[in-house]
């Protein structure tokens, strides 16, 4: 049957119509309202289908990521399959992140495993920058459904996306089909109030939180950010909203979003997407009477900065605590502070000082373009000066595979995610997370150090 | 690279001896990322199964071994070859108090039964022989004569579970298994 273009712009107003009232429901939360709107069933009845917590479905995905060390299993599972034709290669994103450049022959050959994939199949690649911090920069829009074999992918609900982490065959099978099964997950709604204290950033924020809740706190939940007024929302920047989502997984959850705001909407206006057919202009905002599993609440003027570890990241702890832990390293870096802001508050500590002789300083950018603003504004070379190493963007030593992995019994304090053992080298090495002012600050001193003096 | 092709397929009731862990135990305990991301060979990480508690451990269970678990088994990175590796080594499940997300969906799209039992804190001990039904989603402690019904998943899982995995489903139906048809 031919369709005439006049029945098209009907279906389109249709489309847009029953869109628009899921997103005006006043009963559903973010993760509702998202999933509705991705359900197949809503695209292939053309109608409001209304997908409630506990519900599983299958949705349309918007774009499906893989890296360098969960992509090779992806390609796998597709050969073992026999499957070669991608559904929609434009939403495939393969991204070399982890351990870029090549660290030695046997990465080398994954590495070129995955550009054969990508020149096969003609799909999206980036080399160096971190995958999630990519995504922020470029991909990424209020309502989108983004599946990555990365489990720090939630680091998109930063721009009101839909982003979660699975493994690398269920991101074959997407590839494949382009959809996939979600259960909607339950949320708990997180009330901020308050103003930082000098020397406290939004990773001690969500470091104080997962000392709270602990390492499965929020485990298949949807984490839902709420201010309490536009002064409290002013302090929180689209890369500290970052370091927030993408921390959110050291307590399990599914998704961890900020609703859109004019926070969102100027973020993405300075920071053109380069795809246009992924998700359109929407505005998510979760229903003024949804329901949650749980409620929390936040003052942000009683957090103090924090340190987490070893071994656990619900492990969290005051500085004071662990005054005098020598440091063999500092790392500052990955997609969980390794942003420009996250650069800029140690650089302007680091100024004039140096790195404590008994510690080495591993600088590593998460993405091409925070080195590039890195360099502009001069912090490379207050780094440089300092004695610290700068490096290329990549993962790097948050994974111990390249650039910094930790010898028997070294301790190190760092900006990255994790904490757990074995982490960034030697089983025997530990590792202290904080935020980058609190790393800067141990830098300097050579052991964990409060980053209040220096500011 | 050399790579070993033969999928490994887990019977739907087998016996194994547990190995008894704590909480929390995550997917850098599971394989650190310097050994899965240097290959892409099942056989090759199943060499470093659960290295960040025993490096040895690959070589010191028995085929059809059992990991029984406290909370939040599988927790951190998304990484497939955390289930892989311990399949891979010969392990035939894991029972945990709880899983994490995406261990747990890995798990049954890897085909290694994944048992979310609460109820097993403190039941089980080190050695014990451990019997696993995935017809009937059930685990039994021989020694203790106590069986253990673990928490329901939706019926596309247990059957992609009882073909060996998403890829084995695949390769048998054509088809994805939550595909209605």
């Amino acid at each position: 049957m031919q369709t005439t273009s006049s029945s098209l712009q009907r279906q389109e107003k249709q489309d847009v119509s029953h869109i628009k009232n899921i997103l005006d429901n006043k009963s559903l939360t973010f993760a509702e309202k998202v999933i509705s709107i991705k359900n197949v069933e809503t695209r292939n009845k053309r109608s409001q289908i209304i997908s409630m917590a506990g519900d599983i479905v299958i949705v349309d995905v918007d774009l499906a990521m893989a890296q360098d060390s969960t992509g090779p299993l992806a390609i796998r599972s597709l050969n073992e399959m026999g499957i070669d034709k991608l559904h929609d290669p434009s939403k495939a994103l393969l991204v070399i992140d982890h351990t870029f450049p090549a660290a030695d022959e046997k990465v080398a050959n994954l590495h070129a495993l995955i550009r054969d994939f990508v020149s096969k199949h003609n799909c999206m690649k980036i080399e160096g920058s971190i995958s999630h911090q990519h995504i922020l920069e470029y991909l990424a829009t209020p309502g989108m459904m983004i599946l990555g074999a990365d489990s720090h992918t939630c680091q998109a609900g930063c721009v009101s996306a839909f982003a979660t982490g699975i493994g690398s065959t269920e991101i074959a099978a997407v590839w494949a089909t382009g959809q996939l099964w979600l259960r909607v997950p339950e949320t708990i709604k997180i009330n901020l109030s308050g103003t930082f204290n000098k020397g406290v950033f939004a990773r001690d924020l969500i470091l104080d939180y997962i000392g709270k809740v602990g390492e499965d706190g929020a485990n298949y939940k949807a984490l839902e950010w709420k201010f309490s007024n536009d002064y409290v929302k002013r302090q929180f920047s689209m890369d500290s909203r970052a370091c927030i989502s993408n921390a959110s997984m050291e307590c399990g959850a599914k998704i961890s979003v900020f609703p859109t705001d004019e926070i969102t909407t100027k973020y993405l206006d300075e920071n053109p997407r380069i795809n246009n057919n992924m998700g359109g202009k929407i505005e998510i905002q979760p229903g003024t009477s949804a329901k949650y599993k749980d409620e929390f609440e936040i003052e942000c003027d009683k957090i103090e900065p924090q340190v987490s570890g070893p071994d656990n990241i619900d492990k969290v702890h005051s500085i004071e605590e662990l005054a005098n832990v020598e440091i063999d390293q500092a790392f500052i870096g990955s997609s969980t502070n390794g942003r420009i802001e996250d650069l800029e508050i140690a650089a302007h500590m680091l100024k004039g000082r140096k790195v404590h002789k008994n510690t080495r300083c591993v600088v590593t950018p998460a993405s091409v373009k925070v080195y590039e603003d890195a360099i502009r504004r001069g912090y490379v070379e207050i780094y440089l000066e300092s004695g610290a190493v700068f490096t290329n963007a990549t993962c790097g030593a948050c994974v111990g595979t390249h650039l910094g992995a930790l010898g028997e019994n070294e301790i190190c304090i760092s900006s990255s995610s994790r904490n757990f053992v074995g982490r960034m080298g030697a089983l025997s090495s530990k590792v202290y997370l904080a935020s980058p002012a609190t790393v800067a600050a141990s830098a300097i001193e050579g052991k964990i150090a409060d980053p209040r003096r220096y500011l | 690279m050399t790579m070993n092709d033969q999928p490994i397929i887990i019977a739907s009731i087998s016996k194994g001896r547990a190995w008894v862990f704590g909480d929390n135990i995550n997917t850098d305990i599971i394989i650190p990322f310097r050994f899965k991301s240097r290959t892409n060979d099942p056989y090759e990480m199943a060499k470093y199964a659960m290295y960040g508690f025993d490096p040895d451990f690959h070589k010191k269970i028995s085929k059809g071994d059992i990991v029984i678990a406290g909370r939040n088994f599988g927790g951190g990175s998304s990484r497939e070859q955390a289930p892989v590796a311990l399949k891979y080594a010969g392990i035939s499940a894991v029972i945990a108090e709880s899983f994490a997300r995406i261990f747990y969906r890995n798990a049954f799209t890897i085909g290694l039964p994944a048992l979310e039992i609460p109820e097993i804190k403190g039941k089980v001990n080190q050695g014990d022989e451990i019997k696993i039904d995935i017809t009937k989603f059930t685990a039994e402690n021989i020694r203790t004569k106590e069986t253990f019904h673990a928490s329901k998943v939706p019926e596309f899982m247990r059957q992609m579970l009882l073909e060996g995995g998403l890829v084995e489903y695949y390769k048998k139906y054509k088809q994805f298994p939550w595909i209605q048809s």
